[in-house]
This record gives structure tokens, sequence and C-alpha cells, in this order.
């Protein structure tokens, strides 16, 4: 069921701005106001959460150690691994961050008869996670183009690199056939892996039919359904829309709606998700603290003084007798025996 | 081929949601005994409503009144609290990657224990409760509502957790279940739902200084009838103190390695060491324990006994602490006491009165670990060792959850077995930062279920069995009191052949002390006479 009513949303979704755009007067509101709405509700959704992360405290160092901490001088430490200064952490941060170095760790466990556990190293999910957000990224960053006069250097150098192969004309994009090939990856062991079948919610999927909405109405609009598909007109939209001077001079095509109504719908969604895992690995208490507890002292803002260990001197008390009597040192010598 | 889910069959077709917990004689720990919980909740500072007496097979759990309204409300002070919960909520994508890194979903094939299930269980009722979306789209978005179901359920499989970490190196988001965990055994806490061998060792180590209630005297017998026996095997009399005002360091060790095999020859190991070096140093009846039942309670109980090694090493004025071998120990020494019960300005950094290094890793909490200590002797050759005195050992090490996730003690130890035993590696997805638990920690080596804690030692005693088959060994070595009790039971039963020890056994077995009268101790300080 979560797969089919992911699709049924997004089909929603499609029909929506696919008809709504038909109507006369309608191409503002999906091309204008809700751009407008869904930039301010993923921009206002994305910093109220991270805020709101930050507001709460990080009462204790639980840094997760994943090497050799600090320690004598001929111990050898994991810099990476188990960070002890700052400058180590963001190392390790940027490695998490750009080459999703956990998930290289990933190794699949096998149980034969014997009972014989087997372990062996499995980077599939690594290596199409990659694929995927990497793709994306250079997807997005391309599509500055279309905000941007005149177009920088650098996205030009990107457009360049992703048509590098010069199949065809408009040049294919290296990058629109990478995303759906990781796309299917993500979405395909959502259904094969008996386990991962089994977590996966409708928020899991409906992202990925979602994103996997957004290639491929681009594609269609890019090589296919060219009609009323003008670069310059859509190039004047979205430049008036960085300007606040948005301007829809003439008719631009029902799929071009369709590409960006989805999109809007992936922003206005995205505070709301899992998707603000973009915004969470940087703030992983396990991951971004240092692993020097012990030589400096990490303070908790809300620590309770009140709480104190049952004393001593109630400890003394309970059994002095038996203390004296087994030559342990006490504080308070017994009460002289009375006659 | 089995998938790692077929441990025990197939993966139900029903969805999660729809699943209820059913508690059997055998897969739930007793529940902790009303006079306990009474005591806990009379101590200042603990919190430990709704004593009474109860079983989880009832289907009345005799929980208060507004038990709902007490766990929301818990629920959403831990939310402002500790901001991992917050992101560990809201930033799962459901990967995956954890799902086969658990022992215990590896050992019971049992969904709810992969670490992503366990977590969406809390996770289910923060969407309904705490989350737009959850609100909005209710079980669509997998948010559902708090019921006495989902408390039931909230405690069986925050019981079959051990807050091991293994899934926490795999998240790419360095989620760690043991934050949820140990949330969640808060939360269950605040309506009076907790286990009797966690709450008993608690109250133990309150009242008596450590958990396993042994008062001073006892305590005392204890440790010199240990000498006694060190003395008888290797001539060296030991000359240990208690309660010493005015010695250099305190010792601080798990009470398990003076009170039960074989956790008693590595204590053995720990006087003979002490001995032969001329340490100035004293135990203490008082903070007698270094584990922390707090640690596997709430956070609030974890400080008020930790609180006792600060408040003891004060007291006798002693310069730093010591502490043994183990590994929840560990955990809260390096990650919590500072900040909980620090800064111990009353202390001095740590300097080995040996060899004169400066522990400037432990420059704040002024508390070494016995590893760290005796490494550094051995380096500076302030140790003589026979290896041939270890020559009916072939050992592996096991590493402990803790100090290995939690601390990031892995090449200590290591250096040490090279100076003293014959050793080999365990498999590498089985070691260091990968280590599996021994399945029965947190509170959780109780003999009632011993049929789940076999299932979820299994990673562990396969890759013991590995090199028991391939390499010969028949010990297998670790650093922590825990699992010198559990992995033991875990030996007999999958590996009769191995035995369990301590690295300071080891290091006792081989040290070459001036003045001993030793003769052939076939099995070293385990020898009987």
């Amino acid at each position: 069921m979560k797969y089919v009513f992911s699709f049924l949303a997004v089909i929603g979704l499609i029909a929506i701005a696919g008809l709504g755009s038909l109507i006369p007067g309608m191409q503002s509101v999906f091309g204008v106001a809700l751009p407008y709405l869904a930039i301010l509700v993923f921009a206002g959704g994305f910093i109220y959460k991270v805020i709101d992360w930050a507001k709460s405290p990080v009462p204790f160092p639980i840094q997760t150690s994943c090497g050799q901490a600090v320690s004598l001088d001929f111990i050898k430490q994991n810099r990476l691994e188990c960070p002890h200064t700052t400058p180590e952490v963001v190392a390790r941060m940027i490695l998490e961050i750009f080459t999703f170095r956990s998930l290289f760790r990933n190794t699949k466990t096998q149980i034969y008869n014997g009972p014989k556990i087997t372990y062996e190293s499995s980077k599939w999910l690594w290596g199409f996670a990659l694929l995927f957000h990497y793709s994306f990224l250079v997807i997005v960053l391309r599509h500055m183009r279309l905000f941007l006069d005149p177009v920088p250097a650098w996205v030009n150098w990107l457009d360049f690199g992703d048509g590098i192969f010069q199949i065809g004309a408009p040049n294919v994009y290296v990058t629109d056939a990478t995303i759906l090939i990781a796309l299917g990856y993500l979405f395909g062991r959502r259904i094969w892996s008996r386990h991962v079948r089994y977590i996966t919610l409708m928020n899991d999927v409906f992202p990925l039919v979602l994103i996997f909405g957004i290639a491929c109405t681009g594609i269609l609009m890019r090589y296919f359904l060219r009609t009323d598909i003008d670069i310059i007109t859509i190039k004047r939209l979205a430049i008036g829309l960085v300007t606040f001077s948005p301007v829809i001079a003439t008719k631009i095509g029902a799929i071009f709606f369709i590409h960006l109504f989805l999109v809007c719908s992936l922003l206005i969604y995205f505070p709301f998700s899992k998707l603000m895992h973009l915004g969470g690995v940087f703030l992983s208490p396990t991951r971004n603290m240092k692993n020097n507890s012990r030589a400096v002292r990490h303070i908790n803002p809300w620590n309770d003084p009140e709480i104190k260990p049952h004393s001593y001197a109630g400890y003394e008390d309970e059994f002095r007798e038996f203390m004296v009597e087994a030559g342990i040192p006490v504080e308070k010598e017994l009460p002289a025996e009375k006659g | 081929m089995q998938g790692p889910s077929l441990a025990t069959g197939a993966i139900p077709t029903r969805d999660w949601m729809d699943i209820p917990v059913v508690f059997k004689e055998g897969n739930y720990a007793y529940v902790a005994k009303k006079d306990k919980v009474e005591y806990l909740n009379s101590q200042s500072g603990l919190n430990f409503p709704n004593a009474r007496e109860w079983s989880p097979e009832d289907d009345d759990w005799k929980l208060p009144e507004n038990w709902k309204e007490i766990i929301l409300s818990g629920l959403k002070e831990r939310l402002e609290k500790f901001r991992s919960l917050k992101i560990f909520m809201d930033c799962c994508v459901r990967c995956g990657a954890c799902a086969d890194k658990c022992h215990f979903f590896l050992g019971t094939g049992d969904p709810k224990n992969m670490p992503v299930l366990r977590a969406e269980l809390l996770r289910s009722v923060y969407r309904n409760d705490f989350t737009l979306g959850g609100k909005i789209l209710g079980k669509m978005a997998g948010a559902r509502e708090m019921t006495v179901g989902v408390l039931k359920e909230w405690f069986m499989y925050s019981y079959q957790c051990t807050e091991c970490r293994r899934c926490s190196v795999f998240c790419p988001y360095g989620i760690d279940t043991a934050e949820v965990t140990m949330m969640i055994r808060e939360l269950l806490h605040l309506v009076g739902i907790g286990i009797n061998w966690i709450l008993e060792p608690v109250s133990n180590s309150n009242r008596t200084g450590n958990h396993m209630g042994l008062q001073p005297h006892t305590f005392k017998d204890n440790v010199d009838f240990l000498a006694d026996d060190v003395e008888n095997l290797t001539g060296i009399k030991i000359n240990h103190t208690f309660n010493r005002k005015g010695a250099e360091i305190l010792f601080i060790t798990p009470s398990a390695d003076v009170f039960a095999e074989p956790g008693l020859y590595t204590a053995m190991g720990y006087l003979l060491l002490f001995e032969a070096i001329g340490l100035d140093y004293t135990w203490s009846t008082y903070a007698s324990e270094g584990g922390n039942f707090g640690l596997f309670t709430s956070n609030e109980t974890m400080k008020k006994l930790n609180a006792k090694m600060y408040a003891e090493a004060k007291r006798l004025g002693v310069k730093y602490i010591i502490g043994g071998e183990c590994g929840h120990m560990w955990r809260v020494v390096h990650q919590y006491m500072d900040t909980m019960n620090g800064p111990a300005d009353f202390l001095e950094m740590p300097v080995s009165p040996i060899t004169g290094t400066a522990f400037k890793n432990a420059a704040s909490t002024k508390m070494v670990h016995i590893s760290e200590f005796t490494a550094d002797l051995i380096k500076h050759g302030k140790l003589k060792f026979d290896k041939s005195r270890n020559s009916h050992v072939k050992a592996t090490f096991h590493d402990s959850c803790n100090p290995a996730r939690a601390m990031g003690l892995l090449d200590e130890p290591r250096y040490i077995l090279d100076h003293v035993v014959d050793w080999v590696e365990m498999p590498e997805n089985t070691i260091r930062e990968q280590t599996f638990c021994c399945g029965s920690g947190t509170g959780l080596n109780t003999d009632e279920i011993m049929e789940l804690r076999m299932r979820a030692g299994l990673p562990r005693a396969n890759a013991v069995k590995y090199v028991h088959e391939k390499k010969g060994v028949n010990m297998l070595s670790c650093v922590c009191a825990i699992d010198r009790a559990t992995l033991t039971s875990l030996m007999n039963y999958w590996n009769p052949e191995v035995g369990v020890c301590g690295v300071s056994e080891l290091v006792g077995n081989a040290l070459v002390v001036e003045g001993e009268t030793r003769g052939e101790l076939d099995e070293g300080l385990r020898t009987m006479v």
C-alpha cells in the first residue's frame, strides 16, 4: 500500500499541475505564487528545524569512537575515527558528509547452518547513495544557469562536464541517467530486500517517487515534449522570480508546470520529513564531538548539583561496627562499651 | 544459506505495528522487587514511583492512572534535554544499514530487534505527538498513538538491547540506539517498569558501595582471601589496604572481580602487579564498585552512583584514581563522570609514580585505565615477564563494547597481550570498533533469559569458535567484568573448550617478581594449591 499510495500521490500532484496550469490565469499561481511559497516554507521550515534542534543542549559527550583514542605516546591514535581536536573532528565530518564514510563500512551478514556467521563488505548501498546524492547536487547546480545572468563560468563548466559524451541534441546529461539508475536501486532495494521492505514506511517511498517524477518530467521536457518549451521564456521567468519581478510573457507547456510543481512539492515536504537528514548529519553528537572527554570537562547546562551520593557518613553509620571489627579505618570510633 | 532474518524463521507478513508482544516465561527479565523500588524511591535525587507486585505476563500492569500523560510529558522533557534524541528521532532514513549489525537481531531474527525498528517503536509515538506530519497523516506517516500495547513493546525491546553501539558505527548519521534505549528505559521507570537484575544491583551499590551487596568486612575478607592465594602461589606477600587516608592512588574495580570466578583471578593479577611495583594505593569499601548499573537505568541514577568515586577520592586525599577492567564503567568514567560529578579539582593530573609518565588524556577526570597504566609500565621496562608461564594459554582478545566504541581503548590491552601471552585476533569484522557484544550487557546477564542471551551472544561466540578451530585458541581474554561473567556462560554453551579471563590475569601469570618462590603453576594464578 505504501508503494501504491506514493505513486498515487505523485500522480495526483502531476494531475493538479497539468490540469491546473491549463486554466487561464492559473499559470501565475503555478509559476509564481507557488514557487515563492515553496521557497518560504522550505527555508523557514529548514531554519526552524535546525534552531529547534540547537535549542536542546548536548548534555553528555557521547561520541562514538571508531578507532584508537589518544593515549600513551607509543600508541598510535586514529585521528579520523577517534578525533581528539577540532580539526580532526572537521576532517571526520567532511569525510562523513562528502563520502558517506560510515556507510562505506557496511557489511552484509549471513547465517549458514552450523550455525556459521559470515561478514562480507557490501558497498552497493554506499555506491548508489553517493551516485544519487551527487547526481542530484550536480543537477541542482546546473539549474543555476536558469537563475543567474550572466551564467557564471563554473555553471558552464559543470554543464559542459555533465554533457561530456555529447550524445544527441540537445546533449544528453550524464546525471540524468545516473539519478534514474540510483533512484531505481534505492527504490528497488525497498522491495527486494526483505528486511528493508519490512521497515519501509510511506515516508521512505514517497520522496523517492517524487524525485523520480521530478527527474522524469525534467528529462521529458528537455528531450521529448518540447512544444511550447522555450528556454528563453523559462529563463526570463526564473530570473524574474529571483529578482522579484516575475513575468510569464508567452505560453509555456504544461510539462514545465508539472516539473515545477513537483519541485515545489518537494521543497514544501522537505522540512517535515526524513529529508532533514541533510541538516541533521552535521549535528549528530556521536560524530561531531571530540573524544577528549577525560582531558577536557564537558558542561551539561542542566546538571543537577542536588544529586549527591549516598554519603560516606551514612555508610559508616550503618556499618561502623563491622568495619571496626575488620580493622577498616573509620572516621568516628564506636561509642565506649557501656559497662 | 540463510539471510540474517532467518535465525528463527521468516519475517512476519503483518506490519510490525500490528503485531503485539507476548510475554512468557523465558522471554523477559523478572521485574524489580517492590522493596527495592521503594528503597530507591526513598533516596534523595532519585525517582522510582509505583512500586508494586506485578508481572509482565499479566494483562494489567497496574500502571498509574495518568500513565500516558507521564510518558508523553517525560518524552517532551527528554526531547528538550537531549539534542541527540531529537536528531535521532528526525533523521533516520530507514536505509537498513544497521539491521544486520545488531547481535540481538542476528541471534533472534526478530525484526523488532533491528536497531532501526527498535528506534521506530519510540519514533512512531514521537511522530504522532510531536511532529506536524504525524499529526496530520497519522499512520500513513508512520505515526501511532501511545497505548499500553506500545508500552509493553518498549519494555520488551529496550531490554533486548545491550546499548553496545555497534549500530552507531555503521549508521550514516551516527544514530546511536543506545541513546534511544536509554531514553525508553528512563520513560518506563517513570511509570514503575524496571527489571530486578538492574534495580537490585543499583540499590546494593547505593547502600553497600557495590552491586553484589558486600558489606565492608565481607569485601575486605574477599580481597584478603585473594591476597592469601597470591602469596600461596607465588610467595609474594601482598600488602594491600582499605579506606587508607593519604594513599597516593585510589583503586576502583568492579566488585565482581573480588567475588566471582573468573574475575577473581583478574583481581589477583591486580594485587600482584601493584605489589611488584610497590604502588602506594588503597582499595575502598565505600566506593567498592567500578561498574555503574545506573547507566542502564537513568542519568540521575548513574550520577548518584558514580558520585561515590570522587567523594571517596576526596575523603581519602588521594592524588588520582586507577580504574580496573570494566566495560560500561569506563563508558561512565570516560563520557559522563567529569560532566556529572566534576570538576575533580581536588585531585592531580595522573602521573605514574614508577615511570613518571603523565596521563594527559585523563588530565581532567584524573582517572586512568589499568591497561593504560600497565602498558606504560611495560613500555618503560618496569615489568619483567616470563611468557612461558602462560604457555598453557592460547588467547584471543574480545574488545568490550564500551571501551571500544565509547572510549577508543583498543591497542593498550593488545600491547600488553603482546608481551605476556601468545595470542591471535578474531576475524576483522568482529573486533575493535566492530566488536560484538557478549549479548548480556546492560544488566541483562540474568539467568531467566538465558536463551535470549545465548542467541544474542552468538555472533561473538561464533567468531571465537572460528579461532578456536583454526588457531587452537583456548582462552578468551577481555577487559570487562560483565564479560568475564557472561562470556563464561556463553563459552560453556557454544565453545565449551574455551575459557575466559581478564588481561590482568595474564599479566599476573607472566609476571616475574623479585623475591618470589614460585613453583610450576600449570594454570597460572588459577592453579589449585
